[in-house]
């Protein structure tokens, strides 16, 4: 006879240990950015890998993203023939939220997954273990530096794609509904605050951190085999971009409460 | 306990499990590894061989029993101690494990860069010279590991393995997947560290003729225990008979291979 509440319970337990393996290697990840020794080639692979390996696929997205959004808001504004709104929706929508979370899950495709797959290799083909015996912590060779590049470079991606997004929605206002170039632009520069930029870089840079620790956890727990390190890649893409859409949520609480209760 | 101080590395009562204990490796090793001894261990293929030497390294936790290197308990010691010991060992892994993303001599000098033992610049010099010990030459510092044969890798392996001199060497079948001269050449070079550079060796092999090369003793692993250990020249007369069977490869014999690869 199995009890019913077992697997349940077998389950929860299992949740335990995978959130506590979580937080001790976040915890063990960061301490390892702030002590030395510090490896400045690592660091400048992944800062090139993130920072402008990544630029062309972002790009392409911020670009569709600002012109599908003048379009639609086009669509929808001409209701109320307020057409001089595009420019602030598109503007807002971009800096606050499309920007950094549409880069977010195309870095958390692009760089988890390759984080995931290319730890997850080093870790079945014994690499992460030659590390070790060669006087080199694997979490500050491999993971650290990762980290900082991750934080530190996606608030830089992010700010190119919330320029070239905008650029995109003037693109469509300008050469297919026919607004004023100046107008355009005047409007988008008078509706963003700091706050708006701000934000949506302070998420970028959670996004970014987000995206490499679950690439790294994942490659670094990786099971073995091709198989194994195919699941990692998966985890690692399917759960940064969970946590990147909820902590985007909570984040934008943080930022805008005032604004929603106002 | 005993203090022995010829000791370099002490294995009594290892215990290592997988699977939440259900998978029995390692049930009880016992094995003293003299200073500047070199120690062969033989065994059948998934045996704990491996298992065995990544606990000697701290690569892997056992259970229970302790393991001792320079008469220091190397299970409970903090991971700064650990890497001090990490600095005097030197590791051919079985697969080679180079690292993909680096060209051959960047491998080969990795340890020497990591310690600080020398300049970007000197570890090059210094990568050609240990290629040329394990027969490479110096074509090969700029290709990448994919572009190499696993033989070659395993040279290039051992070639990291022996870059900054260390005193304790472990090698995961060195020859294996090498031709007979190549292998021959790998064996020479293992007595060659061992007695010029005084390095303690623990070598897993399944190749009779290279353990027989390399080993002042050897040991045999099965079912979790060294079931046999003494010097070379007393394995042919071990009245042992899991020994016999092992070392003239009889499929008759004590040792079932039961559904194996
Ligand atoms: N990390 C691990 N997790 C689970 N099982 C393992 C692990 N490492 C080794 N094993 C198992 O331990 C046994 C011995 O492996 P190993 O030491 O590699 O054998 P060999 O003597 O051929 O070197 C094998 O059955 C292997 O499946
Ligand atoms: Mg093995």
């Amino acid at each position: 006879m199995i009890n019913p509440l077992r697997p349940i319970g077998s389950a929860f337990l299992s949740f335990l240990e995978t959130t506590g393996r979580l937080v001790m290697f976040t915890v063990d990840g960061l301490s390892h950015c702030v002590r030395p020794p510090f490896y400045g080639r690592q660091l400048l692979r992944q800062i090139i890998e993130i920072g402008f390996l990544t630029l062309p696929v972002v790009g392409l997205t911020a670009i569709f993203a600002g012109m599908v959004l003048a379009l639609q808001s086009y669509t929808g504004f001409a209701r109320f023939s307020a057409e001089g709104a595009i420019a602030s929706v598109v503007a807002l929508s971009i800096t606050r939220e499309l920007g950094p979370v549409l880069a977010g899950l195309m870095i958390a495709g692009r760089i988890g997954a390759a984080m995931a797959a290319e730890i997850g290799t080093m870790r079945v083909t014994e690499q992460v273990d030659a590390l070790t015996t060669l006087s080199t912590n694997p979490m500050k060779y491999l993971v650290a530096p990762r980290l900082i590049a991750g934080t530190l470079m996606l608030p830089f991606v992010v700010f190119i794609a919330d320029v070239i997004g905008i650029f995109g929605g003037y693109l469509v206002a300008v050469y297919k509904l026919g607004f004023n170039p100046s107008n355009y632009l005047q409007n988008t520069w008078e509706i963003l605050t700091t706050l708006d930029i701000v934000s949506g870089l302070v998420k970028a840079s959670a996004f970014g951190f987000i995206t490499t620790l679950m690439g790294c956890y994942h490659g670094y727990h990786s099971g073995g085999g091709a198989q194994g390190v195919g699941k990692a890649t998966t985890n690692a893409v399917v759960s940064a971009s969970i946590l990147i859409l909820c902590v985007n949520y909570i984040l934008t609480l943080f930022f805008f409460t005032k604004d929603v209760a106002g | 306990m005993s203090q022995d101080n010829a000791a370099k590395i002490n294995l009594s009562g290892v215990r290592k499990t997988f699977a939440g204990g259900k998978k029995v490796v390692l049930d009880h090793v016992d094995l003293e590894i003299g200073k500047g001894e070199s120690v062969v261990i033989i065994g059948g293929s998934g045996t704990g061989k491996s298992v065995t030497i990544k606990c000697m390294l701290g690569l892997l936790k056992p259970d229970s029993g302790s393991i001792t290197i320079d008469g220091k308990d190397v299970n409970n010691m903090s991971a700064s101690e650990r890497e001090d010991i990490n600095q005097q060992v030197g590791m051919l892994f079985q697969a080679a494990a180079l690292f993909d993303s680096l060209p051959i001599w960047e491998n080969v000098a990795f340890g020497l860069i990591a310690r600080n033992q020398c300049s970007r610049h000197d570890a090059r010099d210094i990568a050609v010279e240990k290629l040329k010990l394990v027969g490479l030459s110096p074509d090969v510092l700029d290709l990448s590991p994919s572009e190499l044969s696993s033989g070659m890798q395993k040279r290039v392996g051992l070639a990291r393995a022996i870059a900054s001199n260390p005193e304790i060497i472990f090698f995961d079948e060195p020859t294996t997947g090498l031709d007979p001269i190549m292998a021959d050449v790998i064996n020479n070079l293992i007595v060659h560290v061992n007695q010029t550079i005084g390095a303690t060796a623990v070598t897993i092999t399944h190749d009779m003729k290279s353990a027989r090369k390399i080993g002042d003793r050897i040991a045999m692993l099965y079912d979790g225990r060294i079931i046999w250990a003494g010097p070379t020249d007393a394995i042919d007369h071990s009245d042992n008979e899991y020994v016999d069977q092992f070392i003239h490869g009889r499929t008759e014999g004590p040792i079932k291979m039961v559904a194996r690869r």
